[in-house]
């Protein structure tokens, strides 16, 4: 079973602590088995619920982004479905 | 707990007592190079300002420029000047002297030439050796120590694993009177909530909460030019590689390098802070341009963790090295000193990994040396700039 770890209770994503395949599993604390839907390498994250477009991915207990496409349980998480809105306009009218 | 180190006419101690060869221009840099190369060990701060450079900016370049050049951690300073730059030698001098220095100044345009120069600056330099090396080491309190937080290279792991070890390092160091800082604010936007509450006033915590402000209109600034699409990612592609996907998701890994202990303030850019405690200091991400900033603040040793793996230093301070990731350190045991993987794997528990970083910041205090130091690594020196809009927003 490939280890991975959740750092806060109300984070919605878990870091894989060694490179999973596709369809193979992991878990965190033994307790939960996560399938992963893609190939996932060392530190990257792993979706442990179903995320919908917009919402919030947490890690560390707190909002790193939201989620730009449909994400379900098992997805590799990363820049190819979340977004950052921090240090950027919303929109080039903010900049007048 | 105590450490062995040099003690300044300023009060402050010293880590090491290095002979430093500065150049008070970019013009003068060669000249300066060639005359630190001269006397073997004289370390040799490249810089590349001190000329065309008007108002907050060209402030924050001398302020630092003399942070360095007064630093505890130097014995004693020769300033090579070129004689006509806006940074006149004579000042630099002036503000080092005064602060208690051994220094010494050679101006190129005074001298003659490069060979005339290099010369008569060898035996200047020759001189200022013979004073500071009678310097003896004397056993000083923790409470004189300052160490600087910094992150360079970051993969998941350094949140995991290396950042949260320093942590306690840095909160065990400031349980013992200490001082440290921690740095980089366009990588604390996302943690307000967190820094907020643990700054000691509301006046701090308003200050912290502007500094990012500023920082991150900044950055919607720069990021919304049409032309520079290609160039608005806000973190590193060995970041994204290293599993990182957000600048929000790098803060919160990366704030857990200043601990659990109460901020006492927001230092400017190279600002020596006036209490003990932890400082927060606006500065840009750069690994160069932070670690310059936190140095020239009075830092005497920097604790830098990288996932990715760095081999860099700086000219006058030990810069310890500490990964989270165990393949990063076996790919680069002779740059990285401290291997924090043993966290994720639950060998160790993280106040272990602190004490051990925490001793290890003792004895490099007391003269043992980081790999860095050892394989002359010294790439970390830069001044950052203060950009046009940046000063423009401020008025």
């Amino acid at each position: 079973m490939i280890k991975a770890i959740k750092v806060n209770k109300k984070d919605n994503v878990a870091i894989l602590l060694e490179d999973i395949s596709k369809n193979s599993f992991c878990s965190f604390n033994n307790i939960k088995k996560y399938k992963a839907n893609q190939n996932i390498p060392f530190g990257h994250k792993i979706a442990l619920f179903d995320i919908s477009i917009g919402e919030n991915i947490v890690k560390y207990g707190y909002p790193i982004g939201y989620a730009t496409k449909y994400i379900k349980k098992g997805d590799w998480v990363h820049i190819h479905n979340i977004e950052c809105a921090r240090g950027r306009f919303k929109n080039n009218e903010d900049l007048k | 707990m105590k450490f062995y180190g040099y003690k300044r006419n300023d009060g402050r101690i010293g880590v090491r007592n290095h002979l430093l060869v500065v150049p008070s221009v970019f013009c003068a840099k060669k000249v300066a190079q060639k005359i630190a190369e001269n006397i073997p060990g004289t370390i040799f701060i490249p810089n590349n300002l001190g000329c065309g450079q008007i108002g907050e900016d060209f402030e924050q370049t001398v302020t630092t420029l003399v942070n360095l050049a007064s630093h505890p951690n130097v014995g004693a300073t020769l300033i090579v000047g070129l004689g006509c730059e806006r940074f006149s030698p004579q000042e630099f001098y002036n503000k080092v002297k005064n602060r208690g220095t051994i220094v010494e100044k050679i101006v190129i345009q005074e001298v003659g030439d490069t060979i005339k120069t290099v010369r008569k600056g060898t035996e200047s330099l020759y001189s200022l050796y013979r004073q500071k090396s009678i310097k003896k080491k004397e056993k000083v309190s923790l409470s004189k120590l300052i160490i600087g937080l910094e992150c360079g290279g970051t993969d998941a792991a350094s949140g995991l694993a290396a950042n949260p070890s320093i942590g306690v390092t840095s909160d065990i160091l400031i349980s013992n009177g200490g001082t440290s800082m921690f740095s980089e604010t366009n990588e604390i936007i996302g943690s307000e909530k967190i820094l907020q509450e643990r700054c000691v006033s509301s006046k701090i915590a308003e200050d912290l909460i502007n500094t990012i402000k500023k920082m991150e209109q900044e950055l919607a600034i720069e990021t919304a030019d049409p032309l520079y699409q290609h160039r608005k990612a806000l973190i590193g592609p060995g970041n994204f590689a290293g599993g990182v996907s957000t600048l929000v998701e790098k803060a919160l890994g990366n704030i857990l390098k200043s601990g659990n202990s109460p901020i006492m303030g927001v230092l400017k850019y190279a600002q020596i802070p006036k209490k003990n405690g932890l400082f927060f200091m606006d500065t840009p991400s750069q690994d160069a341009e932070s670690t310059t900033g936190m140095v020239a603040g009075g830092a005497q040793i920097i604790l830098f963790t990288s996932g990715r793996g760095t081999p860099t230093g700086f000219p006058s301070a030990p810069v310890i090295k500490i990964t989270g990731n165990l393949q990063t350190y076996q790919k680069m045991k002779m740059n990285i000193d401290v291997d924090t993987s043993p966290i994720i794997t639950k060998e160790k528990t993280l106040k272990q990994m602190g004490e051990e970083i925490f001793d290890l910041v003792i004895k490099v205090a007391s003269g043992v040396k980081t790999k860095a130091e050892v394989l002359g690594h010294d790439e970390l020196f830069g001044i950052s700039r203060l950009l046009a809009s940046y000063r423009w927003e401020k008025n």
